[in-house]
């Protein structure tokens, strides 16, 4: 599976324009807080419109300004994995877990849920509510989560941004074995260099809101 | 326990009768209205949201006027409604439900419209990446996170419809067994010479009613919050 962008939008007085490829593995974007990564993710997952361009997975047009294309969300595809975890408070963790799963097709998924919840060590917290879940623990669920609607694309905001540096450390090896264990794209967005260092398979480098070069890691 | 005569059991059963009747008959309206004033940009919006505070502000006797005037019997809401649903409100039960509905949105509308408003729009968000359709999303996600502010809104609405007067007795009178509410029915004891004595009582009825209504409500609120799913 691969993955194409190229748009262009306006966010308020701020212009974005992203043009880039990614295959399966991690691609960062890399670049200073308030460059426009978070909006470039949320292009992709449809939470946000760009003005003009064209945004495809896998051959599938997601967005398409000049075919008007746009799918809605839900029809996209696109995991999201968010800074804080999101998770819904009103759910059990199992429930929050299979809310995607069950959405799925079941000729269309990859993941099972014991799997997935052996991979993230969180069997023991099934029945438990997100409230009582420490951050890192909420980061591990929202990953299963998205990864449980058998997404063709990974987006990845930050997901270690609110943790501390154990947690971060904890956290570290799962998303490595996902990448390994996924053969689907993951965009992963950071300000920080030792992330880069350590999951980049390639990296994008986002400034001002532009993309400003792609490399290997 | 409190003795009460067939006329005062039966001004009690009215009253609780146009309270359920109302706040039921509301919920639907107060959602909907609630979630576009939360939700929604459309032109005429604050004058929407106006409409619906107006009784809050307005005298009860000029809202129980002006539902008079529309739904009177020779209103044009009263005359539509009875000829395409056979409903008549003008000095009935049902209009005494009426006037209480009216008298009680603005309540439910506010409770309802905070706990919509404070529902996280990016929990909606991730329900969407999920694969969920927009109305999905609603029914598991934005309604169950703003049932407590839903509940608020439907024990006010209730509380308002029970107690309910000026616009009441403006607009369907007072009329034993179809019109007198409790609070009717006290006022018109009160008229009556020694009238304080069994009006006390009734007072002391409202009380008992409303004390459960509240205690309920929150017993109710208790096992929401809790519950998991």
């Amino acid at each position: 599976m691969s993955f194409d962008i190229d748009i262009s939008a306006k966010r308020g007085a701020f212009e974005i324009a992203a043009t880039f490829r990614a295959d399966p593995g991690i691609t960062v974007l890399f670049g200073p807080s308030g460059a426009g990564k978070t909006s470039i993710l949320d292009f992709i997952a449809g939470i946000l419109t760009p003005t003009r361009g064209r945004i495809a997975v896998d051959g599938q047009v997601l967005f398409d300004s000049t075919a008007r294309v746009n799918l809605p969300p839900e029809r996209r595809r696109v995991g999201y994995i968010f800074q804080d975890a999101r998770l819904f408070p009103h759910l059990s963790v199992r429930a929050n877990l299979l809310y995607g799963y069950n959405l799925t097709p079941p000729g269309t998924r990859y993941a099972e849920p014991a799997h997935i919840v052996e991979v993230l060590g969180i069997a023991h917290l099934l029945k438990r509510a997100p409230l009582f879940l420490s951050g890192g623990e909420q980061q591990r669920v929202a990953i299963g989560r998205a990864i449980l609607a058998s997404p063709r694309l990974l987006l990845m905001d930050e997901p270690l941004a609110s943790l501390d540096e154990a947690r971060k450390l904890e956290i570290l090896p799962y998303i490595e074995r996902l990448r390994d264990e996924l053969k689907i794209p993951i965009l992963y967005v950071t300000h920080l260099a030792s992330e880069v260092e350590r999951l980049a398979d390639v990296v994008v480098e986002v400034a001002a809101g532009r993309v400003t070069g792609q490399r290997r890691a | 326990m409190f003795d009460l005569t067939p006329a005062e059991l039966e001004a009690l059963h009215l009253s609780v009768k146009v309270g359920l009747v109302s706040m039921l008959a509301s919920l639907p309206v107060g959602f909907a209205l609630a979630y576009l004033l939360a939700r929604r940009d459309f032109p005429g919006k604050s004058l929407v949201n106006g409409v619906v505070l107006l009784p809050l502000v307005l005298p009860p006797v000029v809202t129980g006027l002006i539902l008079l005037m529309l739904f009177g019997s020779q209103g044009p809401l009263g005359k539509f409604f009875e000829q395409t649903f056979g409903i008549t409100f003008a000095f009935r039960w049902t209009g005494a439900a009426l006037a209480a509905a009216v008298m009680g949105l603005p309540l439910m509308v506010r409770a309802m419209r905070l706990s919509i408003e404070a529902v996280d729009k990016r929990l909606e968000f991730a329900s969407r990446t999920l694969g969920a359709k927009r109305w999905w999303t609603f029914v598991t996600i934005t309604l169950p996170l703003s049932l407590p502010g839903i509940m608020a809104g439907a024990i006010l609405s209730f509380a308002k419809s029970f107690g309910e007067f000026g616009a009441t007795i403006t607009f369907v009178s007072n009329i034993p067994g179809e019109t007198q509410t409790l609070p009717i029915a006290i006022y018109s004891i009160l008229q009556t010479p020694g009238g304080d004595g069994p009006a006390w009582r009734l007072a002391l009825v409202s009380v008992v009613v409303s004390m459960i209504a509240i205690v309920g409500a929150e017993w109710v609120e208790r096992r929401i919050r809790t519950k998991p799913a």
